[in-house]
């Protein structure tokens, strides 16, 4: 056999992603946040101003974002505020968020069921029911849906 | 009220179209077949199976004046059924020149032409020749870059609207010279060459969910979607095409029609049907749903043991699958069967549980709060 059969090389490369058929993702150029700000996240944790804090963290939220450590960093941020959370507050804490806020807030709870540490899966069923008490399954069927993952 | 039809083996009706005199209707169980139903005094018997296409029939289509039947199916075909004298229906195909599954057809206003959306990131817009005795297919490629799940034509027979599954509703213009004059302008722009993209919209910044049912209004100013993210849109396009979202709290919804200039009715997974108004603002609201749900009798005869092995085993005491509602599974097509987008009286719908519902929306109204139409 000739050289240039030795290599299997080749076999490696997936012709199919080079077909023109395929379905390309549109890359959007559009400026996307880059996420809460850490110092007045704890600042407002600190001065026990949770719902504003929660407020903050949620609006400043870096969907869609492609650098994931900046999505690992707002999720603990995230976390850290739900947990800083007495279960009586939540409630309350729910029913100021406007129906845009309160999708961003389901997604981080299924997030943050993925990284499961002390306790946190259970206070974080709690926000779960009372957003879905709210935003009922269509809520859930965004986090499901919604290609920008936060 | 709501009247239930059952029409063989429970097996899901994917689609499902209406005679214009609605004494027949073209029904298709999932698979390559369509059964065509007729109304007599003893209640729906079927009158004849069109069996033509290979594969499972993906849409139906009847056109009311006349009355042919356009079907088609993952097969990459479209047939187009005339009925006889002797009342039998004989097809003739339709090459669409695609190479996917065909996934909706809908003839146009004036059924002169009809468009099927497919697959192949294509839509055929085809028109019968006469010289040929054959139905021509001309393709709109441009920009649609994934499959075509849904589409709705505007009253003036020229501009068509398609959802897909790439999260963007379209709409088009399918002008074609040789059978129609030039059209006017509308409020969805003056230039309306073969397959120009009029407007698009997408259903959501953050991506959005698949496109399941399009519906222009009854004057085709508004265009009405619903998405996999069990949103409900409206573009105005008088208005700068201004597009306005309602994200609901319900399952998704997969079909929807206008039934008055104000008012939709959109069922899906939560197997009800759902009115939402337009208010002057262009704003949505979701409205009641069609039936509240009925209280199920659970089965008293269930003995202590059963009661808590369910408790262990499924966590909760009495098994019941049975749904509340008239459809035990999500609606997947809507029809109006009296009246039109202007102004309908009655729909009917078909379910994963092969059932056919017709909801009379006048005595609904009168039951039901809200439901002022």
């Amino acid at each position: 056999m000739s050289k240039n059969t030795n290599s299997s090389a080749f076999r490696q490369i997936d012709v199919d992603k080079y077909s023109e058929d395929n379905y390309k993702e549109e890359l959007d150029n559009e400026p996307v946040p880059a996420g809460p700000n850490e110092n007045e996240i704890v600042a407002l944790l600190t001065s026990n101003r949770q719902t504003e804090a929660l407020k903050n963290v949620l609006a400043n939220s870096p969907i869609g974002n492609r650098n994931q450590v900046v999505k690992d960093a707002s999720l603990s941020l995230v976390l850290r505020v739900l947990l800083s959370f007495k279960t009586s507050q939540i409630d309350e804490a729910v029913k100021q968020l406007d129906s845009e806020t309160r999708d961003v807030l389901m997604k981080y709870i299924y997030r943050g069921f993925e990284v499961p540490n002390e306790g946190s899966s259970a206070q974080l069923l709690v926000w779960h029911e009372k957003v879905f008490a709210l935003s009922g399954v269509g809520s859930i069927v965004r986090v499901l849906t919604d290609k920008k993952k936060v | 009220m709501s009247t239930v039809y059952r029409f063989g083996p429970s097996v899901p009706i994917q689609c499902h179209a209406w005679s214009s005199d609605r004494s027949a209707l073209a029904i298709s169980h999932n698979d390559n077949t369509v059964e065509v139903h007729q109304k007599g005094p003893g209640g729906w018997k079927q009158t004849e199976v069109l069996a033509q296409h290979d594969l499972r029939v993906n849409d139906i289509d009847w056109a009311p004046k006349t009355n042919r039947i356009v079907t088609c199916s993952a097969d990459r075909n479209a047939y187009v059924w005339v009925q006889g004298p002797d009342g039998k229906w004989k097809h003739t195909l339709v090459l669409l020149r695609i190479n996917r599954a065909a996934t909706c057809v809908r003839w146009s206003p004036q059924e002169n032409k009809f468009a099927v959306g497919s697959g192949a990131r294509i839509i055929s817009v085809c028109y019968f020749e006469q010289e040929n005795d054959w139905w021509v297919a001309k393709h709109i490629r441009k920009p649609l870059r994934s499959t075509i799940t849904t589409i709705d034509w505007h009253p003036n027979n020229i501009l068509l609207a398609a959802g897909s599954t790439d999260f963007k509703v379209r709409v088009f213009s399918t002008y074609i010279k040789e059978i129609e004059p030039k059209p006017a302008a509308t409020e969805w722009g003056a230039k309306m060459p073969f397959t120009n993209l009029m407007a698009e919209f997408s259903n959501s910044p953050t991506g959005g969910g698949w496109i399941h049912a399009v519906s222009f209004s009854a004057d085709g100013t508004r265009l009405a979607w619903v998405g996999h993210d069990s949103s409900i849109a409206i573009a105005d396009a008088p208005n700068g095409m201004v597009m306005m979202k309602l994200k609901t709290s319900l399952l998704p919804l997969l079909t929807m029609t206008w039934i008055s200039p104000n008012k939709i009715i959109a069922a899906g997974h939560d197997c009800v049907p759902v009115l939402f108004t337009v208010d002057s603002a262009g704003r949505l609201s979701q409205g009641p749903r069609l039936e509240d749900g009925t209280v199920i009798e659970a089965s008293v005869t269930s003995s202590a043991m059963n009661m808590f092995r369910n408790k262990d085993r499924v966590g909760q005491e009495l098994l019941d699958s049975k749904l509340s509602s008239t459809h035990q599974n999500q609606i997947c097509s809507l029809r109006i069967l009296d009246g039109s987008k202007e102004g309908a009286t009655r729909i009917s719908t078909t379910a994963g549980d092969g059932v056919l519902v017709m909801w009379d929306l006048q005595t609904l109204s009168a039951k039901i709060q809200d439901l002022k139409l």
